[in-house]
């Protein structure tokens, strides 16, 4: 009912969007204003890309495209990832039609505020992954043989399991939390490629480590066979960055375009590490 | 003699299990991802993946019958070696996954749920909720994300493939790829190189695919010489939403619930749905099939919303092609239980509630089933040779295609949830083929001559600087070729063609093509420029686009996907039963004459002095299964398939003389 209304409302001629830009890392942030014609059931990748084709800014001065990451524009893919009148979202799914009736003067695009940006839109989320190693969200397998089929599981573990598995990697949980601060290193002249993933990943494994990994190793526990790391994710979670980095703010939950019980996660993950803890302590 | 290394490029499921398969035979690889690769394509994929299973077999079914579904499905231009390898290894395929944590739907028991889907009379489908793609592609990250961490795989994301690294006999032996934000370009030297780079949609401007799907791996490797076979093969699902950014598949159970398409009976009706009152609606379907009405195939339904919007000019919306998809007369309770997610989707992306107003949809390119030419070792038993280097080896030594972009499985035509088992079988099955090749190599990554290394990036680095400072009068704007491009092919390719749209539509490509050859760019920058990314795979485009149109104009037959209305096979009018008889006789030679002219792939090979495809012809392997013509919705059908079996049947009691 929402869009018949505002398909019968009156409709601007041009949209405004201002969009933060940036040419580099380590360059001054600017804002940039852009107007596009308006059409119905534009969406914000849409506008993006009539920025791209015109690449003109409001008064008329040519200026290079914006740049942004996208991917399968259907919300199941994770790139789009960015920050929309000061919310972080996917932006294939913001509608412009929506956007306009909480702020009709213009839409506010930014990069996600968490990690480092690339080019305007574009941020390195290469932690967020880094994220997943460290909590070896993976089932170790013995090898990718024929060797029959996996142990049955009941219906109720796949509707616990499913729901997590749908993390798209996004870092929307990750850009909401208070906790999660920014790392934004840059390569020292003499410093190797390889040297200074290694110096970054060793940053990111002192550092929260983020819902989103919390969630994918209570994921792995609950697995017949990714059981088998539990204890190495526990120890994970119990090491500086895991569980107790979170501030309970609760954030993650409510930007979370899949609806993942995140808080859920970390509440189980805070008390299998207490009794992980504990156990390890008696068997000293 | 060093490690083996191998190049993969692509990180969908093709390609990650590859590189998973590939990593485990002990071989280093190097996989190249414009996008991280757990963000690749093959989590769109909804449906599920399908292999026989201990239930389906207690009623019959066996992997036999898959594989028979699936030729017939393609009608019979699927080469039936590979075909019948990946039917027999569909069950293993599914327990692999299973025990790599996909979350399967379970049944109350806690086995694997399964569903039934198009093509098959069996419930072979294994699913996990609306994102099986999208699971089956999370596991093989996974994994290859340990095999990461073990040191056994490097990933370069956000790395454009440009081309490969051939030495002086031709063989492969690596590639050029360029870093999409430092724009640094170097090589990858390898023992082999295997492509796993999906479908070309983009092609079409909007399609359902990602927007990396644009075909420009496989285009080129195409330039560089490897075969590029049945491009024309393109399958539209009827079906999708549209949107001005992409078109976002609809799944035909809405019309299984009773959905009901229409458009306005006057063109450029400006009226709000719900104020046309329904003397002055056009339910198309209905009139026209008034057997089927709305739950027609999916191909005759694709060619109908398609003829109402283009040919008829009663699209319901002037500047987007589209009709009304109706479910407003279903009580919304009724849909809430039915159809719950599917209505979410619409109602997520275009705000509107298809609960209170019509769903405006509009047929989506959605899958390629033609791909670059591989070729494949046959078996004693009908199948693949396993381990045989030949396997999935393209006509460029070293270089092997996998996954959406090969061209064997799916024939003219591709079953749903066939896709994720092709794309998933093809990267576990060629490792060991890769292996082998690279361990018969006297000459590996690490001996080769870095003058041929030079040249290939030297090669790349000049096409990049071109293109940054080549045109400065030029007025060109790369979006703007590319929507004329995709429109230009979405009216003469898709599911209607017609020989001189077609004609028309190859003058305008090749203009275009000179055209976007002259692009100008609005950045010329050296540090993450999409714009110069963007502007090589649209010119990449072309030559896939070309082999599609001239494939598709040279082909004078219906088959699969592939519909010219000029030959559509007749119905049968006869009615005196020994006319009728006689009729149908002749209906069969006709279909033999046209299988013995046209059961073939088309072959295309790029000719980079005309800028044109050259086409040739090769047999399809159908030594398991004769062709037999499909037949749904003609008139005569009972009588032509009679013949055709007595037909069948006196070929096999004569099997000494049948040719071999």
């Amino acid at each position: 009912m929402i869009a018949m209304d505002s398909a019968n409302k009156k409709r601007p001629e041009f949209i405004n969007v201002r969009v933060k830009r940036q040419d580099a890392p380590g360059k001054q942030p600017y804002w940039q204003l852009f107007k596009i014609e308006y059409e119905p059931e534009l969406n914000v990748i849409s506008v993006l890309q009539r920025i791209a084709a015109l690449a003109e800014n409001v008064d008329g001065k040519k200026v290079a495209p914006v740049s942004w990451d996208c991917g399968c524009l259907e919300e199941v893919c994770g790139s789009c990832t960015m920050q929309i009148n000061g919310r972080v979202r996917q932006s294939c799914s913001a509608l412009v039609d929506r956007l306009l009736e909480d702020n009709a003067d213009e839409l506010v695009l930014e990069p996600m505020s968490k990690f480092p940006v690339v080019r305007d839109l574009i941020v390195d989320r290469k932690r967020l992954f880094r994220g997943l190693e460290r909590v070896k969200a993976w089932v170790p397998v013995d090898s990718y043989y024929n060797m029959g089929s996996g142990e049955r599981q009941l219906r109720a573990t796949q509707e616990q399991n499913y729901p997590l598995s749908q993390c798209m990697s996004c870092g929307c949980c990750l850009d909401a939390c208070p906790q999660y601060t920014k790392i934004e290193l840059t390569q020292e002249s003499g410093e190797t490629d390889e040297q200074f993933a290694a110096r970054q990943d060793r940053e990111f494994d002192q550092a929260f480590v983020g819902a989103h990994a919390l969630s994918q190793a209570m994921l792995f526990n609950n697995h017949p066979t990714g059981k088998a790391l539990a204890g190495e994710r526990l120890d994970a979670l119990t090491s500086p960055g895991g569980v107790q980095g979170c501030g309970n703010a609760q954030n993650c939950v409510a930007v979370c375009p899949k609806e993942i019980p995140l808080t859920t996660s970390i509440a189980r993950a805070g008390r299998a590490t207490t009794i992980h803890t504990i156990k390890k302590w008696f068997d000293r | 003699m060093s490690k083996h290394r191998v190049v993969v490029i692509g990180g969908g499921l093709a390609g990650l299990s590859s590189t998973m398969k590939l990593t485990e035979l002990g071989v280093e690889v190097d996989l190249i991802s414009l996008t991280p690769v757990k963000r690749s394509h093959s989590v769109c994929a909804q449906g599920g993946i399908n292999s026989c299973n201990d239930q389906t077999r207690q009623l019959g079914d066996d992997e036999w019958k898959h594989f028979d579904d699936t030729v017939y499905g393609g009608d019979f231009l699927n080469h039936q070696p590979p075909v019948k390898e990946m039917a027999f290894w569909a069950p293993k395929v599914i327990e692999l996954m299973d025990r790599l944590g996909v979350p399967f739907n379970r049944t109350g028991e806690g086995f694997i749920d399964r569903r039934r889907f198009g093509g098959t009379l069996y419930k072979r489908t294994a699913f996990a909720g609306a994102t099986t793609g999208q699971q089956l592609l999370y596991a093989l990250d996974e994994q290859v994300r340990r095999r990461e961490s073990e040191g056994l795989v490097r990933k370069f994301e956000f790395w454009d493939f440009l081309g490969l690294i051939q030495d002086e006999t031709g063989r492969c032996r690596g590639a050029v790829a360029q870093d999409m934000v430092s724009m640094e370009i170097r090589s990858f030297p390898a023992d082999a190189v295997v492509v796993a780079t999906g479908g070309c949609g983009l092609v079409y401007g909007r399609s359902t695919m990602s927007v990396f799907c644009t075909g420009s791996a496989a285009s080129r490797c195409f330039q560089a010489g490897a075969k590029y076979g049945n491009a024309e093969f393109i399958q539209v699902h009827p079906t999708a939403i549209p949107g001005s950014d992409k078109l976002r598949l609809m799944s035909e159970s809405a019309r299984g619930e009773g959905g009901r398409v229409w458009v306005p009976r006057k063109p450029h009706d400006h009226r709000a749905p719900r104020d046309i009152p329904a003397s002055e609606r056009y339910y198309f379907l209905e009139e026209r099939y008034p057997e089927y009405g709305n739950l027609v195939p999916r191909d005759i339904a694709t060619r109908e919303i398609f003829d109402i919007c283009v040919n008829d000019g009663l699209s319901v919306d002037d500047q987007q092609m589209c009709v009304y998809l109706d479910l407003t007369h279903i009580p919304k309770a009724e849909l809430d239980r039915k159809l719950g997610g599917i209505l979410e989707i619409y109602e997520k992306f275009q705000g509107v509630d298809p609960r209170i107003e019509p769903m405006r949809i509009f047929p989506a390119v959605h899958y390629s089933m033609g791909g670059l030419w591989a070729d494949y070792v046959k078996s004693a038993d009908g199948g693949l040779e396993a381990g045989a280097p030949r396997n999935h080896m393209t006509n460029i030594e070293g270089l092997y295609a996998i996954g959406e972009c090969d061209y064997h499985y799916h024939g003219a035509n591709r079953l749903g949830a066939n896709s994720l088992l092709s794309c998933i079988f093809t990267g576990l099955f060629t490792g060991s083929s890769i292996l082998n090749y690279v361990e018969n190599q006297s000459s590996g990554h690490a001996e080769l001559e870095s003058s041929v290394v030079a040249d290939a990036v030297n090669q790349q680095q000049k096409r990049h600087d071109d293109l940054l400072t080549g045109n400065p009068g030029s007025d060109e704007n790369p979006y703007l070729i590319h929507q004329e491009l995709g429109d230009i092919m979405t009216r003469a390719a898709t599911v209607v063609r017609r020989n001189d749209q077609l004609t028309d539509a190859i003058g305008k490509v090749s203009d275009l093509h000179e055209r976007a050859m002259k692009v100008s760019l609005s950045d010329t920058g050296s540090w993450s420029n999409q714009n110069v990314i963007f502007a090589k795979s649209l010119q990449d485009m072309f030559p896939i686009a070309k082999s599609i149109l001239a494939g598709a104009l040279a082909r004078d037959e219906c088959r699969g996907a592939h519909y010219k209305p000029n030959f559509e096979k007749p119905s049968l009018t006869e009615q005196d039963p020994a006319a009728r008889r006689r009729q149908a006789e002749e209906w069969c030679d006709a279909f033999e004459a046209n299988n013995e002219k046209y059961l073939k792939s088309t072959i295309a090979q790029w000719d980079s002095a005309s800028m044109q495809p050259q086409l040739s012809y090769e047999q399809v392997d159908t030594s398991l299964e004769p062709p037999r013509p499909r037949l749904y919705g003609l008139v005569g059908a009972d009588i032509i398939e009679q013949v055709w079996k007595e037909r069948a049947a006196a070929k096999k009691a004569a099997p000494a003389m049948a040719s071999n």
